[in-house]
């Protein structure tokens, strides 16, 4: 994380190749600084923010005046900075006996915006509520219902079930981030007294990263995997001089327990869908002894998608597990207690975030806590299947090998397909790929749940998801196309997009063939795609003129496929 | 000792300014530097106050009309 300084240098440096974003940040107290830290680390996270500052103390007018600057911008992502020295003035202002409803009076607020029609397609990142404990009732005030702890902690709470309801409000845990910093790091009295600031200058970049995490998770960036070293790493000592019964782990020897607990923190990521792989210089067999034998091991082999014990590189095992994995280096995240280790990481591989661990391993923990490495726009049930998945594909991998022929290859896999329109079953798995994938995309539009349903609905749109199975296992939902009529004999490929997972299996061909037949059962004669480029998705740039297509003259980003010449596309893929 | 702590405030000035050229005399005002506004004013505190490990109220702070006020601010924590 930069500071301060750092953060106004980037600003001013040339960011002009970054995508842009449009983002307004609506707050009731001194936001400028807290927008230049913003703009900052939206840059160091590769993005530029266009930033719509509203004058402070004008939120509620700039949200329902449809004529407010704010309207005019347009914003795609809405912060709102809600402080808690609001709070209190409004709880003052209130009759004592009224301020039991003072959360909810802010919470219907916010429900209304997030219900206005004028407001559709904007998400909103609501910050939520740092305490301040104005000691009024002493710990009484958790039995007082108007007490401004009882109601900070109702807002708060109340933020959290709105954002379960509301797929377009996020919420950037602030109160988390106090309790982290401490409130004397947090806010600086003097500071506040002489601007109105209620973020200190030292939490102001904490405070913007945190914004710009939930805004890039968004925007589909994100950390997938964790690939973790195993000695003083994993467990206390080394596996190859100290043995089993030597290394510290669990609650005999040691400092035993911190290992323990950072283990349970990696297997609750996996729970999550983080892919956890093991790089260790090694001995294969000793390295795995632990996972099946120590009593005190949280994590075993069978969460571990990718396990590579040698003695070759790290910089190698690691672009091995890409190669598995087949995701981009910028969403690895690498563990290793050597310093040494994570500066030739860091160096040759580019991207690849390796923390800098502190020196004692009791401290591991809660610094990657501060680190807030796994931001996410999205959780769902799916992704605790996905190590399996992955631990399949490297049995793939090591079939390929005994094959010379591609097709052959192909044959032996029996892969299956299923096509179904979007539904209540497949929604949230479909809007998060949609937010996931970058490199096989063919025009990398994100789609809320909500989005989602509402493609479902519209009689116009022709949704597809496409699942995939084979004899070593299910690979779940991996594609989805959107298509759209542009008139009544053209259908504009809106969204075409696939899990990397299943690269070079033949589902784009097979995945084309079910596109046409939906065009032609509609009666539509041609089929237009089109090609945007980002940074990622270099590898469907001649996707479409692989598949047949030709370039529309006009249009120089989009293809054209006649419905009438089209020819059945070969694949070694079953329909069911 | 007002030389060392002028010399000290040119540097923390050239880092907040991100402005090589600024040099921080007595007479040097908010109103000869163009950034130099209110909440540049606080960053230029923190900074000082880290640079000297003091602390000063919010009085002070809103109350220097120049460096040479900045000066005898910082003099009077140190000595």
């Amino acid at each position: 994380m930069l500071d301060l300084k750092q953060l106004k240098r980037l600003i001013k440096q040339d960011h002009s190749d970054l995508p842009r974003v449009k983002v307004a940040l609506l707050g009731d107290t001194a936001t400028q600084l807290l927008a230049v830290a913003m703009r900052g680390a939206a840059i160091d996270m590769g993005f530029d923010i266009e930033l719509y500052e509203a004058d402070y103390n004008q939120v509620e007018q700039q949200l329902f005046d449809p004529d407010s600057e704010l309207h005019h911008f347009g914003p795609q992502y809405m912060v709102l900075f809600q402080a808690t020295h609001r709070l209190v003035d409004d709880h003052a202002a209130m009759p004592p006996e009224q301020r039991g409803f003072l959360a909810k009076r802010r919470l219907d607020f916010i429900e209304g915006t997030l219900n206005d029609k004028a407001w559709e397609g904007c998400r909103f990142i609501c910050l939520n509520y740092p305490e301040i404990d104005d000691t009024v009732f002493g710990n009484y005030a958790n039995q007082v219902e108007g007490s401004l702890i009882y109601q900070t902690r109702l807002l708060n709470i109340g933020l959290m079930q709105l954002a379960q309801r509301y797929d377009s409000l996020s919420i950037v845990d602030l109160a988390a981030l106090q309790a982290q910093l401490g409130r004397k790091t947090m806010f600086s009295p003097s500071v506040y007294a002489s601007t109105e600031m209620v973020i200190s200058i030292d939490a102001l970049p904490p405070v913007a990263y945190r914004i710009v995490q939930v805004i890039a998770a968004q925007r589909g960036t994100f950390k997938k995997s964790l690939i973790l070293d195993l000695d003083n790493t994993l467990w206390g000592g080394i596996i190859g001089d100290d043995g089993i019964e030597g290394i510290q782990l669990g609650h005999g020897l040691g400092i035993g327990r911190i290992f323990t607990e950072l283990q349970q923190w990696c297997k609750k990521l996996q729970q999550r869908g983080i892919i956890l792989c093991v790089v260790s210089k090694n001995d294969e067999a000793i390295a795995k002894e632990p996972f099946r034998q120590h009593p005190d091991m949280v994590l075993r082999l069978e969460d571990i998608a990718v396990f590579i014990a040698n003695w070759e590189t790290k910089v190698d095992n690691i672009r091995a597990v890409q190669q598995i994995l087949n995701i981009g280096f910028d969403s690895m995240v690498f563990l290793d207690d050597n310093p040494f280790e994570r500066a030739i990481v860091r160096e040759h591989i580019p991207g690849i975030t390796v923390p800098e661990l502190p020196e004692d391993p009791a401290e591991y923990l809660e610094y990657l806590y501060s680190l807030n490495l796994f931001e996410t726009a999205s959780a769902s049930e799916v992704d605790d299947k996905r190590t399996r998945q992955y631990q399949q594909e490297a049995q793939r991998v090591e079939l390929k090998r005994t094959f010379d022929n591609e097709q052959e290859f192909l044959a032996s896999l029996d892969m299956q397909a299923r096509v179904e329109p979007f539904n209540a079953f497949n929604t949230p798995r479909v809007a998060q790929l949609t937010q996931r994938s970058n490199q096989f995309n063919l025009r990398t539009i994100r789609y809320s749940e909500d989005d989602v349903k509402r493609l479902a609905q519209d009689p116009e749109v022709i949704d597809m998801a496409f699942s995939l199975s084979d004899r070593f296992g299910d690979h779940g939902l991996i594609a989805v196309v959107v298509m759209r009529p542009l008139d009544d004999e053209t259908l504009f490929v809106d969204t075409w997009l696939m899990s990397c997972r299943v690269l070079k299996r033949g589902m784009e061909r097979f995945t084309l063939d079910q596109m046409v037949t939906q065009a032609r059962n509609r009666g539509y004669m041609r089929i237009v795609g089109e090609y945007l480029p980002t940074t990622k998705n270099a590898i469907v740039a001649s996707h479409y003129p692989s598949l047949g297509f030709t370039h529309l003259e006009s249009e120089p980003t989009k293809w054209v496929l006649d419905i009438a010449k089209y020819q059945t596309l070969d694949t070694a893929i079953k329909k069911l | 000792m007002n030389e060392e702590i002028l010399n000290a405030l040119t540097e923390i000035f050239r880092d907040i300014f991100d402005n090589e050229d600024l040099v921080a005399t007595p007479e040097l005002c908010a109103d000869d530097v163009e950034e130099w506004d209110s909440l540049s004013h606080i960053q230029l505190v923190v900074a000082i106050e880290k640079y000297w490990h003091i602390k000063f109220t919010a009085r002070e702070i809103m109350k220097w009309q120049n460096v040479g006020e900045m000066v005898q601010g910082i003099a009077n924590k140190i000595e």
